[in-house]
């Protein structure tokens, strides 16, 4: 672990918006995180939150009526070239097109659409590798018959030449992965990838995630809802409500010492906790529009531990640090640090 | 009709400790048919095989599996959404006694509302053309049970149950979060006032602060109206906490089925602690340590013997040869087929 090393990405109050007939949506909201290199970032929230928004603004993939609004996207190469930030460059820069899918590339929730059914799995990883390196197209081949060994797919001399319909869902989001990482990004984005598959396949596919990850040394941001399999890949959370960053710190912190009321809800609310047949503490209401997000606070009409007067008024609670790096968007903690002493 | 898995069915109707639904061998299979112009069966799909289980009154069974496991095709079945190719389903509910496997289609819509079913997807089980009001009553309207004032009493008083309220009678269904578009499909299975409900992974869909809601509101509705259910299922956590009993199934069979607790603590059958250990622990210090590979077996090329041998760690000789069948493992309830559990 080298700790002098700067983050491999720092997004920096990053303001998403949509400019819809019903007005302006701030999916993503002043966004505020940091990839430390070489290690795994879990972005979690429900839906609607802006953690895809977040994913999808880092490679420039917003299509109107989105837009990047304000905020930096500081990405540090590992050759120490001076930092790239990715939300000033044009549509038409070069470096764009570095970025993407070169330095920083993505695996998407869903393998089928992700993948052209009219290619072949071969074609459509060789096109990347084409793209983005000054290689032969037998080498090409060569490196993706090898990264889908990699990715533990049998007979990759064969499934090479396959569609994507001739392969199960596992196997899909396996040449996923594969497409995304024969170019050896330094950042790979995986955008809920195990959502739409089965535990046991799910439980490969994260091992194999985690396995590639230590082993090639990318940085990895991953999307989930899924606590438990923030548990078991990320080394830092942030937890996000309604295109907000609620509270970061990390996983072992977050996930079980929760500090934001949000955090701890959710994580009380899941069932199979032991408590068989009991009823389960969940949150009251559902996650607001985006289009009306409420005052204050925008959880305290959820919140359980809500004030009057205190949490509904004024702009959203700005996040303050505690100790050990963790950070926390509630006017309740904010309180009870002072209170004990400790840095607001 | 031999009935399967061991267990003898009994008929006697009215009986306080009779089953609800006595399923014994039940089967649906898909034919599988040769391209071209003279389409010859070439093969079978064992969507569902041999299935047997009681579920007893007023109890919450788990159906659960991988995708392609038949455990919907297993619940459609029972409720006849599918024809059963073989078995029998004795349905019970103190008045009556039928095979629902053997009723003729005229003499079935009777039936179908004692039995309801809640989807999954909230987006697409609801007509976007229709209003609330319109989609919460049309069973009433079909089965012909009520109709003016009094069905307009009975909507607002289930939309109500649910946690709706009546003024959303007038709203189409876009107008809702996935949460009420759920509420809005249980307020329809419930009107009928059903003694079994199947819930095909009613809250998968769900978030999970709203998916907690729901599952409040099920057991709450379950003790309101004596409900029996069926969960149909992939994700345990929620399986374990509101099943009794789980019936683990694989390839078209049940592979172990157990009292939640049994079936979560002590798991028999190795695909079970497979597909336990997979499931992602919420605290990072307890690490996955799952080892099955592979991938779920293809129901029209079932493997000889145990169905899941390719995948097993714990194989032996016999796996490969001979298929074993599902047997009680001490007085608790539980019954597995693995040959690692024999006399």
């Amino acid at each position: 672990m080298n700790q002098s090393l700067p983050p491999a990405l720092q997004i920096r109050d990053l303001r998403t918006h949509f400019f819809t007939e019903e007005g302006c949506i701030p999916a993503v909201d002043g966004v505020t995180v940091s990839l430390p290199r070489g290690k795994v970032l879990a972005i979690v929230g429900e839906s609607g939150c802006g953690k895809s928004v977040t994913s999808y603004s880092i490679l420039r993939l917003i299509r109107k009526p989105g837009e990047i609004v304000g905020g930096q996207i500081l990405f540090q190469p590992k050759d120490g070239s001076p930092p790239i930030d990715i939300a000033s460059l044009t549509e038409d820069d070069d470096l764009l097109f570095k970025v993407r899918g070169g330095y920083i590339s993505m695996i998407f929730q869903e393998p089928m659409s992700a993948l052209s059914p009219v290619h072949t799995v071969g074609n459509q990883i060789c096109e990347a590798i084409l793209f983005h390196q000054d290689v032969t197209e037998a080498e090409a081949r060569r490196r993706a018959v090898e990264m889908l060994g990699k990715v533990g797919i049998p007979g990759a001399e064969r499934r090479i030449d396959q569609y994507p319909h001739e392969l199960s869902g596992g196997m899909r989001q396996r040449v996923v992965i594969a497409m995304a990482l024969v170019c050896r990004p330094e950042i790979l984005i995986a955008d809920e990838p195990t959502t739409a598959l089965d535990v046991t396949i799910q439980a490969q596919i994260l091992k194999l995630i985690k396995d590639l990850q230590a082993e090639l040394g990318t940085s990895v941001v991953f999307i989930t809802h899924d606590l438990g399999v923030v548990a078991q890949i990320a080394d830092e959370v942030a937890v996000m409500y309604l295109g907000k960053v609620v509270e970061r710190g990390t996983v072992r912190e977050v996930l079980k010492d929760p500090k934001h009321p949000y955090t701890a809800s959710l994580l009380k609310s899941l069932p199979g906790m032991g408590r068989h047949g009991e009823r389960l503490p969940a949150i009251k209401g559902s996650v607001p529009s985006l289009a009306a997000i409420p005052q204050g606070c925008p959880f305290h009409p959820r919140c359980p531990e809500y004030l009057a007067g205190t949490c509904d008024t004024g702009g959203p609670p700005a996040m303050r640090s505690l100790s050990g790096g963790r950070e926390v968007a509630c006017v309740r903690v904010q309180a009870e640090v002072l209170e004990k002493g400790g840095r607001p | 009709m031999s009935s399967g898995g061991g267990i003898p069915a009994h008929n006697s109707p009215g009986a306080a400790d009779t089953p609800l639904l006595q399923v014994r061998g039940l089967c649906k299979h898909f034919p599988i048919m040769s391209k071209g112009f003279f389409r010859k069966q070439v093969g079978v799909v064992k969507a569902v095989d041999q299935v047997s289980f009681d579920l007893r009154r007023g109890e919450t069974l788990g159906l659960v599996g991988e995708s392609g496991s038949g455990k919907t095709t297993c619940a459609r079945t029972i409720l006849r959404a599918l024809k059963p190719t073989g078995g029998e389903v004795i349905f019970n509910d103190g008045t009556t006694s039928v095979d629902l496997a053997r009723v003729p289609d005229r003499e079935f819509k009777p039936l179908r509302t004692k039995m309801q079913m809640i989807f999954q997807d909230p987006f697409s089980s609801l007509n976007p053309r229709m209003t609330v009001g319109q989609i919460v009553s049309e069973p009433l309207v079909i089965h012909g049970m009520s109709k003016g004032r009094d069905m307009e009493d009975r909507v607002v008083e289930i939309l109500q149950k649910v946690g709706l309220k009546p003024e959303h009678r007038q709203r189409y269904p876009h107008a809702f979060s996935g949460g009420q578009r759920q509420r809005i499909g249980i307020a329809r299975a419930l009107i009928m006032r059903p003694s079994l409900v199947v819930a095909d992974e009613a809250v998968s869909a769900l978030d999970v602060s709203v998916q907690a809601q729901v599952i409040n509101l099920l057991s709450d509705l379950q003790d309101e109206f004596k409900l029996t259910y069926i969960f149909v299922a992939h994700d345990l956590s929620v399986v374990r906490h509101i099943c009794d009993r789980v019936a683990v199934m694989y390839a078209g069979k049940i592979v172990e089925i157990a009292p939640t607790a049994e079936l979560f603590e002590n798991p028999l059958h190795p695909y079970t602690r497979a597909l336990l250990s997979a499931v992602p622990n919420i605290d990072p210090d307890v690490k996955m340590r799952f080892e099955v590979g592979g991938e779920v077996a293809d129901a029209g090329r079932l493997p000889p013997g145990c169905s899941f041998h390719p995948r097993c760690p714990k194989r032996f000789d016999p796996c490969d040869k001979v298929e074993p069948q599902l047997r009680a493992i001490g007085d608790g309830g539980c019954r597995v087929s693995c040959h690692l559990y024999r006399e």
